[in-house]
């Protein structure tokens, strides 16, 4: 419990990871943007071989990826299966009376399956190389902007900063909470799924009590270290916008445009 | 420096002032300690000190400003750093570094000079080699300790420690008495909060609080005289001055201001 990675970020110092999280938030939007656009089944290599560009310079492991479809895998045989049913074709494959399998619904669903594969790895490829925390510093600097319209930009950086931190030690107060219950003979392990749902009460109101306690003393704490909110605030990390990160933009709008001619011309 | 001139402060929904008619001043470069039993109101005493009470009658006076007026707060908070119990309550981030720059980070400060500020501040409390480690991988004196340096970063004038020993073990609590310790001999004040009356020893002055008034304010020597008072409040003498009066009282000749072990035994056996 004590050596959780938060997320499912790997360390590394491969390119990718080097580059600024503002770059890496932009990309995955204009990669995903990218993978809508695909019309037709045959195109979708063009997602396909910006993300495998990616994976190699990041030198992540395939391994993490496919560990990232895991929980998707049910939506993506599901869909692969509605799509057979539900595309209607010309090209029949075979033919059970009540129901036609088609070329066309075939295609359909290795399309449809596929882009959501390529979408779910590319996302994930943003979570594995950034850390939570430079996440958080480069999704506040983009929103900080709509802050004209009182978005709280700052606010919602600072409260996932505070939740990053605590998790392992709310993990460490469940585990101490769950031993002292077990110690009174609380049972945890048997019964049917509403009967342990009903058994974890006991866990979660003494963490939930405790939570709000320390949530207290940060606050108290927090204000004795002079935190006044965003305002004429500092930081100590700046993100910093360098020619690679340029770069690596550049040639994420290259593989849009590419993506684009392909739609226009055909 | 700090001035206390008649504070008394009552909680809301509580039937007695948890604070009654304290006066006290507390002068540049001295280590006091705050001792006295649950409910004596002495964390409520460190909490007037940067404001975050605010008296109910009397005044309090930090650096020449009044706590009261909401304008000096941030500045009086710069001046006074604070640290409190709980470790893992009082800090904010997930890595090191990261969590001392967040005080400094608040004041707007310059990102080189927090940088600085960060690297003299874990020097200071000999974290150094920590600083890129996450939070919750240190022991409970190491986090204090890491508290106290984002306290540091603040360059604070006074470090007031609210009871910030009584949750670690003994090995934690040697560490952190240590670390203070060296940071007022570098010319810091300290107002330290504890229950442990053998962390005072070494202070220059104690305060000893009874049901919200000071019962005692005087140098260790004088204090531990009184150890029946000490004793009334619930408090415990340090072991050290508890042999030195059953010796005493045995009729052995040993003089009052022996409060240290190695006083003790320099009384005991003066050849050596």
């Amino acid at each position: 419990m004590r050596d959780i990675t938060l997320g499912q970020f790997v360390a590394g110092n491969s390119v990718i990871h080097r580059l600024d999280p503002r770059t890496k938030i932009g990309m995955m939007i204009l990669y995903i943007a990218m993978t809508f656009l695909v019309k037709k089944i045959w195109f979708l290599s063009i997602p396909f071989a910006y993300l495998i560009i990616e994976l190699i310079l990041s030198g992540i492991s395939l391994r993490y990826i496919l560990n990232s479809l895991k929980p998707v895998r049910f939506l993506l045989i599901l869909m692969f299966i509605l799509n057979l049913f539900f595309t209607k074709g010309e090209d029949v494959w075979l033919d059970l009376g009540f129901w036609k399998l088609t070329g066309e619904a075939f295609l359909q669903s290795c399309f449809l399956t596929l882009r959501i594969i390529l979408l779910v790895a590319g996302a994930s490829m943003l979570t594995l190389t950034t850390s939570p925390i430079a996440l958080t510093d480069g999704l506040e600097k983009l929103l900080s902007p709509l802050k004209v319209f009182h978005f709280p930009a700052h606010e919602l950086a600072m409260m996932m900063t505070i939740a990053l931190r605590f998790v392992p030690t709310l993990m460490d107060e469940s585990d101490k909470i769950r031993n002292a219950q077990m110690s009174r003979g609380a049972d945890f392990e048997s019964g049917n799924i509403f009967k342990r749902g009903k058994s974890m009460i006991p866990i979660l109101i003494p963490l939930f009590v405790s939570s709000f306690r320390k949530a207290d003393e940060l606050a108290i704490a927090m204000e004795s270290r002079c935190y006044h909110g965003g305002e004429g605030r500092t930081r100590m990390h700046q993100l910093k916008f360098r020619l690679i990160d340029l770069y690596a933009i550049l040639i994420t709008l290259a593989f849009l445009a590419a993506m684009i001619v392909t739609l226009i011309l055909l | 420096m700090i001035r206390f001139d008649h504070v008394t402060f009552q909680y809301e929904k509580a039937d007695s002032p948890a604070l009654k008619d304290v006066c006290l001043s507390i002068a540049q470069g001295e280590f006091i300690a705050v001792v006295g039993h649950n409910g004596s109101g002495k964390s409520t005493l460190a909490k007037h000190i940067n404001g975050l009470l605010v008296p109910t009658e009397g005044t309090v006076t930090v650096c020449g400003m009044r706590t009261d007026d909401e304008n000096n707060l941030l500045k009086i908070r710069q001046n006074i750093g604070m640290a409190f119990q709980n470790p893992d309550n009082q800090l904010v981030t997930t890595v090191v570094e990261e969590d001392v720059a967040f005080g400094p980070e608040n004041l707007g400060i310059d990102p080189k000079e927090i940088r600085v500020r960060v690297d003299e501040a874990l020097k200071a409390v000999g974290m150094t080699d920590y600083a890129e480690y996450a939070v919750h991988h240190l022991s409970g004196g190491q986090k204090q300790r890491i508290a106290i340096a984002g306290i540091l970063a603040l360059k604070p004038q006074v470090l007031v420690l609210d009871e910030a020993s009584a949750m670690l073990d003994p090995s934690g609590r040697i560490e952190l008495l240590e670390t203070v310790h060296r940071l007022h001999d570098s010319g810091m004040t300290v107002v330290m909060v504890t229950q442990y009356m053998e962390e005072t020893t070494g202070c220059d002055r104690i305060v000893v609080m009874k049901g919200g008034c000071v019962l005692l304010d005087d140098t260790p020597q004088e204090v531990f005289r009184h150890t029946d008072l000490l004793l009334e409040s619930n408090l415990v003498p340090p072991e050290t001055v508890i042999v030195r009066d059953s010796l005493k009282s045995l009729g052995y000749s040993i003089p009052d201001d022996v409060l240290t072990a190695k006083q003790l035994a320099e009384a005991l056996c003066p050849s050596k």
